[in-house]
């Protein structure tokens, strides 16, 4: 996992004086350069790379032996793009992206927003791991929702689709109410700044013309922050990837295949392999 | 009523708490505070030279200070006379200190402003006892809420604080009576949640009950 991709920062953020981060337990210097090159490196002095995109500056302590994924609903201009902020959050940054990736919890923790009872059921769907992408992919999802997103009025049955790109960063698409046929683009960019905590960054790439921009950021921080109090109540606090100390149901088959594809490519910060 | 709001700001649900329990209607107009600092713009400032969150304008009154927020909205909840009086004015006063604190650590523990958790979380946790000895205290007179009979603008004030301390690494498991008080709270006809302060499902009867009490 070293030698992944990693969100360290919001490009608007970004100014001449360093700022110091965390990432991965080791500490990470980042600045925009007098001739404007965004830059990352230790405190020793040693350069990190670095990609510029989504809003977020990325950086990694190892070396990438691939550009960062491709998201190309970012290229298409009609979107509106809204980059959050930070979320911190005491927990595994993989749990994290397991959250995300949920949907059951949605009438409990997201009440009367993204799910309420008594349309608690999570319908059969489809999760595969797509061995040419090397990708986590989850389609076919549907659930009922009483407020969708800012711009839905009233309640409906939502489609989903989930993808997991790298360890810790997760992209959906659902229904965009003002657009039926088009999918609106929701990521969350996480920063594992130790197996137990982690920075998360949520941006949105949406169809929406008309709700303020405040108001778009506030629902993903509403939603966010719902979420925060769960993940960091969470036992164990590491990630279990074996069988045997959690008992999967059938709403759970993006976890399920999350956590295998992990453990097929040996990324363990924040994991814990044996049932303890 | 126009309340410029941010929706994670303890200050700012206290507005919306109180407008809500006392059926009073709120425009809100969201601020994007973080991360990109509106609350500081020009715009901003001219309406708020503190530059701080909530701003209430209703006609003419703009109102920057969420306690003065409070009285404005809060009328038959400013305690029965004058020692009740001057005894919310104390709360209010308590609340800003829990701001201080407890507020502090949550800023710093969730969104990574810069400061000193450990001090943040002392200072917390020192509010957080003084209100439970003053909340078991009005136990033993039979009291329910911090000041007379019934609710007032000092527990709207303290409440949002003490439910958020949590966000900041503070727990409220030693605090017994600071744990009912909070049900007391969230069980006042209009209650509305806020990201991190939950409504009472635990009070909501289960499905087997239910059946029992038809």
């Amino acid at each position: 996992m070293k030698d992944q991709w990693y969100p360290v920062a919001m490009l608007s953020e970004l100014g001449r004086d360093p700022v110091e981060t965390i990432l991965m337990d080791a500490p990470v210097r980042v600045w925009r350069d007098a001739d404007g090159t965004a830059c990352a490196a230790t405190p020793e002095g040693r350069k990190l790379p670095v990609t510029e995109a989504y809003h977020h500056l990325w950086t990694s302590p190892g070396a990438p032996d691939r550009p960062l994924f491709d998201i190309p609903e970012a290229r298409q201009p009609d979107r509106r793009f809204v980059p959050c902020g930070r979320v911190r959050v005491a927990c595994s940054p993989l749990r994290a992206v397991e959250n995300f990736l949920d949907i059951a919890h949605f009438p409990f923790v997201h009440t009367d927003i993204l799910g309420a009872e008594p349309h608690t059921e999570v319908a059969r769907y489809k999760a595969e791991v797509r061995e040419d992408d090397d990708e986590v992919w989850a389609t076919k999802v549907e659930f009922y929702q009483p407020q969708a997103a800012k711009s839905a009025s009233g309640g409906v049955t939502t489609q989903y689709m989930y993808r997991v790109p790298a360890p810790t960063s997760s992209v959906l698409y659902k229904t965009s109410p003002p657009r039926p046929g088009e999918w609106d683009v929701i990521a969350i960019f996480v920063q594992p700044v130790t197996e137990t905590r982690c920075d998360v960054w949520p941006w949105m790439a949406l169809f929406d013309e008309t709700t303020p921009q405040a108001d778009l950021v506030a629902f993903q921080q509403m939603i966010f922050v719902q979420d925060r109090s769960i993940l960091e109540n969470q036992v164990p606090a590491l990630l279990p990837l074996d069988p045997g100390l959690e008992t999967p149901t059938r709403a759970d088959m993006t976890s399920i295949a999350y956590r295998r594809w992990l453990k097929s490519h040996g990324y363990t910060y924040g994991a814990q392999l044996v049932a303890a | 009523m126009i309340l410029h709001d941010w929706v994670l700001s303890p200050n700012c649900y206290k507005v919306r708490l109180m407008a809500a329990l006392s059926g009073q209607d709120l425009t809100l107009r969201a601020v994007n505070l973080y991360p990109e600092r509106e609350h500081l713009s020009d715009e901003y400032l001219a309406l708020n030279p503190a530059g701080t969150l909530p701003i209430l304008e209703d006609g003419d009154l703009v109102l920057g200070e969420s306690a003065a927020i409070l009285a404005w909205l809060g009328e038959g909840w400013l305690g029965q006379g004058k020692a009740e009086a001057a005894r919310v004015q104390a709360w209010l006063s308590f609340a800003e200190r829990l701001n201080a604190t407890a507020g502090r650590a949550r800023n710093i523990d969730m969104l990574g402003v810069p400061g000193s958790l450990s001090e943040a979380q002392k200072g917390g946790r020192a509010c957080l006892r003084e209100l439970e000895l003053a909340l078991s205290d009005r136990r033993m007179e039979g009291g329910t809420f911090l000041v007379g009979d019934g609710p007032t603008i000092a527990d709207i004030a303290c409440f949002p604080h003490v439910m958020l301390a949590p966000d900041g690494g503070l727990t409220l498991a030693p605090y017994p009576s600071i744990r009912l008080w909070t049900r007391a709270v969230r069980a006042l006809p209009g209650f509305v949640e806020m990201p991190g302060i939950h409504r009472l499902h635990e009070l909501s009867p289960e499905p087997e009950m239910e059946t029992e009490l038809r």
